[in-house]
């Protein structure tokens, strides 16, 4: 594709940017990146993934906006309180960019529709907010040989890492989800509005390099950080030859949802 | 005493040392989620109990981390 004078004009600080230029706003403008969840994550995913000027990007959450979303959802406003979280996306999306082409999917990422979503996707983003969709969300991209940015955040806290088929998957690193209520999720634990910020972003940061093919993924690597102290860390991890999914010998050659093993795990003695 | 890495900080401590032990002593505050990496290898958490540390290696705890959406 040709850039016009306005697009030029509108990704001139990308184009300036050695790594990137011309070439790589096109790589940019040719992605077709997936945004699972419209939340904490998804929603400052998806604000600059959609200014930067992905070509095309994917949305798929099945909730409405609510008015607890508010604190840290910042794609999503007042006036959107009970409106679909794709279509309020969508709308602002629009407003942003319009070069951006948006598909909506108003539904849960499940076992049922996995596949047949990311098979359209170069990169997916997860931004879910439970363990037994991050498993199905590793476990599809796997099979269908997708990379994918991995995103958890809680309380003070953010955790990320980034799949390219051949490197250490979440199941590499956590073997398989927590039994229910075992780890809290944000609801529950609540979480400061700002880190979903922080994580979503590096998210899209990691989102943009993997299109433009600019620096070092974060593969084989486990970022984590606190904003308490602001230290961040990333610890090196290998994949696990005993994978149960990217494995030599893998146990999981179909998806199950909410499959949680809770047989592995003992319950909590706290 | 054995000096010995957990999550890139230095530690002194008395090696060997079971893995148990060791995750007892950090206060892990969830001994049965954690993930843990012994030079750069994860260890299957049935092995939790008879994996030693030994004098010079490198630990990593994992711990979970939910939530983003909703
Ligand atoms: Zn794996």
């Amino acid at each position: 594709m040709n850039l016009t004078d306005q697009q030029i004009e509108r990704y001139s600080r990308h184009i300036l940017l050695q790594d990137v230029g011309v070439e790589g706003q096109e790589k940019i403008a040719a992605g077709r990146v997936l945004v699972i969840g419209a939340g904490g994550l998804g929603a400052p995913a998806l604000l600059y993934l959609a200014a930067a000027g992905v070509g095309t990007l994917g949305v798929i959450d099945g909730d409405v906006v609510d008015l607890s979303n508010l604190q840290r959802q910042v794609i999503h406003f007042t006036d959107d309180v009970g409106r679909a979280k794709v279509e309020s996306a969508r709308a602002k999306i629009a407003q942003i960019n319009p070069d951006v082409k948006v598909i909506t999917h108003q539904a849960f990422f499940t076992e049922d529709n996995a596949l047949e979503i990311i098979k359209d996707y170069d990169f997916i983003v997860d931004g879910t907010d439970n363990f037994p969709v991050k498993f199905l969300i590793n476990d599809a991209c796997v099979m269908g040989g997708k990379p994918f940015s991995h995103g958890g955040i809680l309380r003070f806290e953010g955790q990320t890492f980034t799949h390219l088929p051949g490197t250490a998957c979440y199941r590499c690193m956590f073997g398989s989800p927590p039994p229910p209520n075992a780890v809290p999720t944000c609801s529950q634990a609540g979480v400061l509005g700002a880190i979903a910020g922080m994580l979503g972003t590096i998210q899209a940061a990691e989102t943009l390099k993997f299109l433009t093919g600019v620096g070092e993924l974060l593969t084989d690597r486990l970022l984590t950080f606190n904003a308490k102290s602001m230290n961040f860390k990333t610890v090196n991890v290998r994949r696990r030859e005993r994978c149960p999914v990217c494995g030599a010998h893998p146990t999981i050659t179909e998806l199950h949802e909410s499959e949680q093993a809770a047989c592995e795990f003992n319950p909590r003695q706290q | 005493m054995g000096n010995i890495k957990v999550n890139d900080n230095d530690q002194q401590i008395a090696t060997p040392i079971a893995l148990t032990e060791l995750i007892a002593i950090n206060k892990v505050l969830q001994p049965d989620m954690v993930s843990v990496q012994v030079n750069g290898e994860f260890i299957d958490r049935e092995a939790f109990g008879s994996t030693v540390i030994k004098d010079g290696d490198q630990v990593d705890f994992l711990y979970f981390m939910g939530g983003g959406a909703r």
